[in-house]
């Protein structure tokens, strides 16, 4: 009788203590970083976000999406079109007046207000997510035809947001706002602010995904990334699981944009193309796909290299980058996470749904 | 109306080069299950590889001589992708047989790391190749309608190359062996055909059909290091669309998507002209989930 | 009309081509509630088709099934089929690698199987006892936290069997369930067998006559795509057109069991 309870192994407890530290470490990081570290921290914090959104799809269901830049990119110009109107101040954005507007297009008008924006960035991706899911899952296009799919749809994204100029502010995408509710965002005390919002947002997106992954829920997705077939002659219906994980996990990736704009100060097309997409699915497959915490902390760390590195050195970056895919996807199919023997001890005791990276294919 | 025939003419031949790209991309994934991301790279290569051979012409040969670099860039081109294909496969891609969502990334990888390569030898910025005299100008169909000599010439190299790849599949024993392998490859190898000689000599023959078309592009305008991407996705587009195992769902492919987008984009926009095509894909995929030719399994999970 | 009430499972006419090639014509086949019956035939008979038919994977060319005389399923989705009550188990052992034994019952136990359902579902203490049960009977008990990846082949088998057994299907359809089992697990599964076509219809495509002797049940003779001949063991076996179409090729080379 005592499969499924938790008791408090030596491992169990190590793991706890590990939260725990990870926790009093973020919380107190203004403590001992300076506010330029501490913002960096910030936005590698948000794009955790993201990368516990892909893990869910990836990871656990087994379906590889390309196109999570777009769900980040709508998310960050939901935030930016706010931030954008109370910069104008009741005035046209100055990209508008550059392109010749005269006035305020529709779509743009309900993004004055913060509540409208908040939610549009945790639904138009969800949206979008469940459109494409809907066409796609529906009628089994899955495995390399959906993932192709999702390259197409950040192509199209990139390419209309460059092309509607007046609308979007084309290539230089939206910035030049400095304010959130009449505080500056380059002031340390709002940056602080920001900074904990973003660590309070990661830890309700890593309890959410906790959350899914240990549930029967859970269990089904990863039974669907085995055998999507089997999984149907059982009778659950694989396309609803998936359409639901991958808003889920879109709605994390415009959460994260989100948090980003309001870090960084613009979101353009470049930062929501192909290249910003496939480096999520980097983080993901270097930290361990299969393992929230894993992706997590590979989006921390691939981007505290990428911060250190890319700016001194950019070209053996690149070429780092790509060997690195290389070596992760032949050498090490389950990431980092899956260099910590206790995990894989944990994993075969079946306690825990943590620590499931495995290695197969998906098609 | 005489814009419209233009418009089709210049479909045409954007179809044209998407063919040659689609068409090794097509191959490895029916045969191998292996995504190429750095196919593009290989469209590159190509693409630099006649640029290689042009500045050795203008160099090394009379000026009269300079004419004929195109000629020889072509097998040049196909050469250099084959070679870099077959050191591809055997040191990567083996790997990776069955496993198209890692294919796909590790690939990603190698194109990242040749991109860069080519910004360190020939320089970030675009380089332009010199048009060989007898391809400039171009045919009066009638009045105010001119087909360019070079998209013509274009699209000849790959009526002619499409000619000699269906003869090498359907005609040949190579062919014969591959579409074994393809369809059933367990059992083509108990009957003898090594798979593993099909399965590079394959690979590397699509990296050089590539290499082609990395040579055609040279003609539509300048190249540089990132020149594969602009073409890839819509490569492996033409391949959801037109199916995997048959050379005619991957001709059909083509020819669908480079027209319509072209003359969605004569219609529309650029922008809007790509989202109209994607809608039209991802309709056409309701109807036709596998695309257009598909190959049956009998496994439960394939 | 006490006859067709308890007729669980009707096939009519039921066709199915592949590329013009016709792997089923005009089959019609009856199952009566609680009956274990045997589908026979040799290779390309059409019987795996026939299954794949019933349970949704393929759509018939023409004809129709129907479920409880009354319920259409021709052409309804594998999902639904498998909610409506009818199970299903292929010739490979398909079990999800990665999750546990105990896991993978879990999920294949009946219950709601939406999505909602499943993100709040709590294990209740009589389901635990359910599946402790059930371990017990497919003999997994001590390899209830194993990955079911590494199980052996025959335990794979029958944690599959218990899968579609905690499923609680009315009609279940098993594919070869003894392919590549040892004796010992043959038996095993041979008396399974008889504990479930008590409580509900089975339909068994088997390729060892030896396993179908053990049991005096209906057999079903298929020879390319079409019915050949009903009865019982003894029936088919004095069919000089089944002898001659299967069981004499079957004399004549090896008569033990064979996977196709």
């Amino acid at each position: 009788m005592e499969l499924q309870m938790r008791t408090m192994t030596p491992q169990r407890i190590l793991v706890l203590i590990g939260y725990a530290a990870a926790a009093v470490a973020l919380f107190c990081a203004p403590l001992y970083l300076s506010d330029f570290r501490l913002n960096l921290l910030a936005k590698f914090l948000a794009f955790a976000i993201v990368a516990l959104g892909l893990d869910l799809i990836w990871g656990y269901t087994g379906i590889l999406s390309l196109g999570h830049g777009v769900f980040f990119g709508l998310g960050a110009y939901a935030m930016a079109m706010y931030l954008k109107l109370e910069a104008s101040g009741g005035k046209l954005p100055d990209f508008m007046n550059w392109s010749g507007l005269t006035s305020l297009p529709w779509f743009w008008k309900p993004f004055g207000s913060f509540g409208f924006a908040v939610a549009a960035g945790l639904l138009l991706p969800a949206l979008l997510a469940l459109v494409l899911g809907f066409f796609t899952f529906r009628n089994r296009i899955r495995g390399v035809y959906f993932t192709i799919l999702t390259q197409a749809l950040v192509i199209i994204t990139t390419t209309l947001f460059i092309g509607q100029q007046a609308f979007t502010g084309g290539t230089n995408g939206v910035t030049g706002f400095g304010t959130l509710f009449g505080q500056s965002l380059g002031k340390a005390e709002t940056k602080q602010i920001l900074y904990f919002v973003t660590v309070i947002a990661l830890f309700a997106a890593f309890v959410l995904c906790r959350y899914i992954v240990g549930s029967r829920f859970g269990r089904v997705m990863r039974a669907i990334r085995d055998g999507e077939n089997r999984a149907r002659f059982i009778g659950y219906n694989p396309a609803v699981y998936q359409m639901l994980v991958f808003c889920v996990s879109a709605a994390l990736a415009g959460l994260a944009g989100m948090l980003f704009v309001l870090h960084v100060g613009i979101i353009s097309p470049s930062m929501m193309g192909i290249v910003p997409s496939i480096e999520m699915v980097l983080w993901v497959a270097i930290g361990g796909r299969g393992t929230l915490i894993g992706a997590a902390l590979g989006a921390i760390l691939m981007n505290a290299a990428k911060s250190t590195f890319s700016e001194s050195y950019p070209e053996l970056w690149t070429m780092f980058l790509g060997l690195l895919f290389v070596i992760v996807v032949v050498f090490l199919p389950k990431g980092l996470a899956g260099l910590f023997p206790q995990i894989k001890l944990r994993k075969r005791r079946g306690m825990e749904h943590e620590g499931e990276g495995v290695h197969y294919s998906a098609l | 109306m005489d814009v419209t025939i233009l418009q089709m003419f210049n479909g045409l031949s954007v179809s044209s080069i998407l063919l040659l790209i689609a068409l090794g991309l097509a191959i490895t994934f029916g045969l191998m299950n292996v995504i190429n991301m750095a196919h593009g790279e290989l469209i590159m290569i190509g693409a630099y590889a006649t640029y290689v051979t042009q500045t050795l012409f203008k160099d090394l040969f009379p000026e009269a001589m300079f004419g004929w670099y195109f000629v020889a860039a072509i097998p040049v081109s196909f050469m250099a992708a084959f070679l870099l294909g077959l050191l591809l496969e055997f040191s990567l891609i083996r790997f990776l047989y069955g496993r198209p969502l890692d294919s796909l990334l590790a690939t990603w990888g190698v194109a990242l790391v040749l991109q860069q390569l080519a910004r360190t030898v020939f320089g970030a910025p675009n380089v332009a190749v010199t048009s060989p005299e007898w391809l400039n100008g171009g045919l009066t169909v009638m009045d105010g309608l001119v087909f360019p000599y070079k998209r013509i010439f274009i699209i000849g190299l790959v009526a002619a190359t499409l000619f000699v790849m269906y003869l090498y599949i359907y005609r040949s024993h190579a062919g014969r062996r591959m579409r074994a392998v393809m369809q059933n490859r367990d059992m083509a190898a108990c009957l003898g055909v090594s798979t593993r000689r099909v399965d590079a000599l394959t690979f590397a023959i699509g990296s050089g059909i590539a290499g082609i078309a990395g040579c055609a592009l040279t003609l539509m305008g300048p190249i540089g290091p990132s020149l594969g991407t602009y073409y890839i996705v819509d490569a492996f587009m033409v391949v959801v669309l037109g199916g995997v195992g048959k050379l005619i769902g991957t001709v059909i492919g083509a020819v669908g998507i480079g027209m319509t987008n072209t003359l969605f984009e004569y219609w529309t926009t650029a922008s809007l002209g790509k989202v109209l095509v994607f809608l039209c894909i991802v309709a056409f995929l309701q109807w036709k989930p596998k695309g257009l030719v598909a190959m049956r399994t009998r496994s439960l999970d394939s | 009309m006490k006859e067709k009430a308890s007729i669980i499972l009707h096939c009519n006419a039921v066709t199915v081509e592949f590329d013009g090639f016709k792997a089923v014509q005009g089959m019609d086949f009856e199952l009566k509630r609680g009956e274990l019956r045997f589908l026979i035939g040799p290779n390309g008979a059409g019987k795996t088709t026939m299954l794949d038919v019933i349970c949704g994977k393929v759509r018939p060319t023409a004809g129709k099934v129907l479920f409880k005389g009354s319920v259409d399923i021709t052409r309804k989705k594998e999902h639904a089929i498998a909610e409506l009550g009818i199970g299903r188990k292929f010739q490979t052992p398909s079990i999800f690698h990665t999750l546990t034994v105990f896991e993978n019952l879990e999920i294949a136990m009946s219950q709601n199987r939406g999505v909602f359902a499943t993100l709040r579902a709590r294990m209740r203490n009589e389901d635990r006892e359910r599946m402790m049960n059930q371990l017990a009977m497919i003999g997994l008990e001590a390899k209830a936290q194993w990955r079911a990846g590494r199980l052996s082949h025959g335990e794979k088998q029958w944690l599959e069997i218990g899968m579609m057994l905690l499923q609680e299907p009315e009609i279940l359809l098993l594919d070869e369930p003894v392919a590549g089992m040892t004796d010992k697990e043959t038996d095993k599964t041979g008396e399974l067998l008889h504990a479930i076509a008590k409580k509900r219809s089975v339909v068994v495509v088997e390729h060892d006559m030896e396993f179908v002797r053990n049991f005096a049940s209906k057999v079903t003779v298929m020879h390319e795509g079409k019915l050949l001949k009903e009865g019982s063991m003894d029936e088919v076996q004095g069919d000089d057109r089944v002898a001659e179409v299967y069981l004499g090729k079957r004399r004549d080379a090896d008569a033990g069991r064979t996977t196709a």
